[in-house]
C-alpha cells in the first residue's frame, strides 16, 4: 500500500495527501477497472514517443502535423509542451508547423537552453525554407526569458521572429487560455527586435 | 478564525501545484521567507498572477494555513520581471540570486538580504550596470550580511595590512605569504581591486575595470559562492555572461 502512494506522490502535482486518496479510492472503489488501467499505461508508455522532427507526441516515426501535407513549412509556431499544440490547434487559426521545446529555460530547476530541444529547431531552419518563427512560450517569466534567447540565437537573413501578442493572462499556462484569446493572440503576434 | 497579515514580499521562485494553483516563494521584510499557495493563477485572467512571478515585489495579505499559508491579495510594488526577462544576461543573474537568497535565508529571515535583493533586482531591471557586475556585486555582500565576509585587502588569517596576491577560498580571502599554503591561486592587482569595489558598491571604479579582471573576479566570486552555500548554486553554471558592446 504505501509502495503504490509512493509511486503515486511522484507524479507532478499530487501530494502525499493526493497520493492516499488516489491510492484508497483505486483499492475500495468497485466500479474502478485496475486491470484496465495497467495496460493504458503501459500500452502509453509502448506506443507513445516524441517527434522526430518537431518533439510533439505521436504514435509514429513523426507526428500527425508533420506527417500533413497541407501544412505550410513556411511556418514554425515555437511551443514549450506538446499539449500546447492541441490548445493552439483547437483554434484553428495556424496551418504551419510546431516545434516543441520540452519545457522552459529555468536555471534555478538546473534547466539550460542545452537541456531543450533547441539544437534541433535551430537545424530546422538551416535550409532556408522557414520564413516565419512564432515564438509561444507560456505568458511567464521563464516562457518570457526562453523567447528573449530564442530571439538572440534565432537572428538569420530572411526569417521573421514573431511573438504571440500580448492579452494572454501573465502568469498563466498557454494551455488554459480560452480559444478566442488564443486564436486573437496568433492574429496579433508582433515582430520582436532582434 | 484563520490569522491574517501583511508583509512586503518579493518572489523568489514559484512551483506549480495541482491543476492551476501555485506555491510561491517568497522573502519578506519582516516575516522572513514564506511559503504560501496563489489559488488559481495558472487558469484565470485574474492580475493576481502576474504580481506573484519571480522577481517581482508585492504588498501580500495572507492567512495562516497549517502547513502553507494562502495568499488571499496582491499589489504591485515594484515590478521588475518583465525588463528582466527580455534581457537574457540580466534573467540569468536574476535567477542566482533569488536562488542564493532563498538559501542564506530562513523563517527567521532579514531586512538587510530582503533591501540587498530588492536593490539588486531593480537595477538590473533598470540596466544600471552591467548584469555580471550588479551579480558578483550581489553574491558577495549576500554573503557577507549572511556573516561570511570575504577579504581582499588584509590578510584573512592573520589580518596583516594588505596588498597580498595569494587567494585561498577556504581561508576567507586573501592572504599574507607567510600563511599562504604552497600553489596557492595568485590573483591581479586589478582583480582584487575590482573585487573591493564591488563588495562595497564602488561603481565608478568597478565600471572602470577591464574585462580580464571581470572575469576572473566572477570565477572568484563563484568559487567563493560554492565553498560557503553548503548545497551548490543550481543557476550559477547557467549565468550569461556575453559582453556586449
Ligand atoms: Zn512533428
Amino acid at each position: 500500500m504505501q509502495e503504490l502512494i509512493d509511486e503515486l506522490g511522484r507524479l507532478p502535482g499530487i501530494g502525499p495527501k493526493s497520493a492516499q486518496r488516489i491510492a484508497f479510492h483505486i483499492l475500495q472503489s468497485e466500479s474502478f477497472d485496475v486491470t484496465r488501467l495497467a495496460e493504458v499505461l503501459l500500452e502509453v508508455k509502448e506506443k507513445v514517443r516524441f517527434c522526430e522532427i518537431c518533439g510533439n507526441v505521436t504514435e509514429q516515426q513523426t507526428c500527425i502535423i508533420c506527417r500533413d501535407p497541407r501544412r505550410s513549412a513556411a511556418t514554425i509556431c515555437v511551443v514549450e509542451e506538446a499539449k500546447d499544440v492541441q490548445a493552439i490547434e483547437r483554434t484553428r487559426e495556424f496551418r504551419g508547423l510546431y516545434h516543441v521545446l520540452g519545457g522552459a529555460i529555468s536555471p534555478i530547476d538546473g534547466i539550460g537552453p542545452d537541456d531543450l530541444n533547441i539544437r534541433k529547431l535551430v537545424q530546422r531552419l538551416a535550409d532556408g525554407t522557414v520564413t516565419e518563427v512564432i515564438i509561444a512560450t507560456d505568458p511567464n517569466l521563464e516562457g518570457e526569458a526562453t523567447a528573449t534567447y530564442l530571439t538572440r540565437l534565432l537572428v538569420q537573413p530572411n526569417l521573421r521572429v514573431t511573438r504571440l501578442a500580448s492579452g494572454l493572462p501573465v502568469g498563466g499556462d498557454l494551455e488554459y487560455a480560452d480559444e478566442v484569446t488564443l486564436g486573437r493572440a496568433f492574429e496579433g503576434r508582433r515582430l520582436v527586435e532582434q | 478564525m484563520p490569522k491574517l497579515y501583511r508583509d512586503e514580499a518579493v518572489v523568489l521562485r514559484t512551483h506549480k501545484l495541482g491543476e492551476a494553483d501555485r506555491i510561491v516563494t517568497m522573502l519578506s521584510r519582516s516575516h522572513g521567507k514564506i511559503r504560501a499557495v496563489a489559488k488559481g493563477v495558472r487558469r484565470t485572467a485574474s492580475k493576481f498572477g502576474a504580481r506573484l512571478e519571480p522577481f517581482m515585489v508585492a504588498d501580500v495579505q495572507l492567512y495562516e494555513g497549517r502547513t502553507l499559508d494562502i495568499i488571499t491579495q496582491a499589489e504591485s510594488l515594484g515590478s521588475y520581471g518583465a525588463e528582466i526577462a527580455s534581457d537574457y544576461a540580466s534573467y540569468t543573474a536574476a535567477t542566482v540570486m533569488v536562488e542564493t537568497a532563498d538559501k542564506v535565508t530562513d523563517d527567521d529571515g532579514s531586512l538587510q538580504q530582503y533591501l540587498l535583493l530588492v536593490g539588486a533586482l531593480r537595477s538590473l531591471s533598470r540596466a544600471e550596470h552591467h548584469a555580471s557586475l550588479t551579480l558578483d556585486s550581489y553574491l558577495l555582500r549576500a554573503l557577507s550580511i549572511a556573516g561570511w565576509a570575504p577579504s581582499f585587502v588584509d590578510c584573512a588569517v592573520t589580518g596583516a595590512p594588505g596588498p597580498h596576491t595569494a587567494f585561498v577560498v577556504q581561508l576567507g580571502g586573501v592572504v599574507a605569504d607567510t600563511v599562504a599554503p604552497p600553489g596557492a591561486p595568485r590573483l591581479d592587482r586589478a582583480t582584487l581591486d575590482l573585487l573591493a569595489s564591488l563588495l562595497a558598491g564602488d561603481w565608478d571604479a568597478a565600471e572602470s575595470s577591464e574585462e580580464r579582471a571581470r572575469s576572473q573576479a566572477s570565477g572568484v566570486v563563484a568559487a567563493y559562492v560554492q565553498f560557503h552555500l553548503e548545497r551548490s548554486l543550481r543557476s550559477l553554471q547557467h549565468v550569461d555572461r556575453t559582453v556586449h558592446s
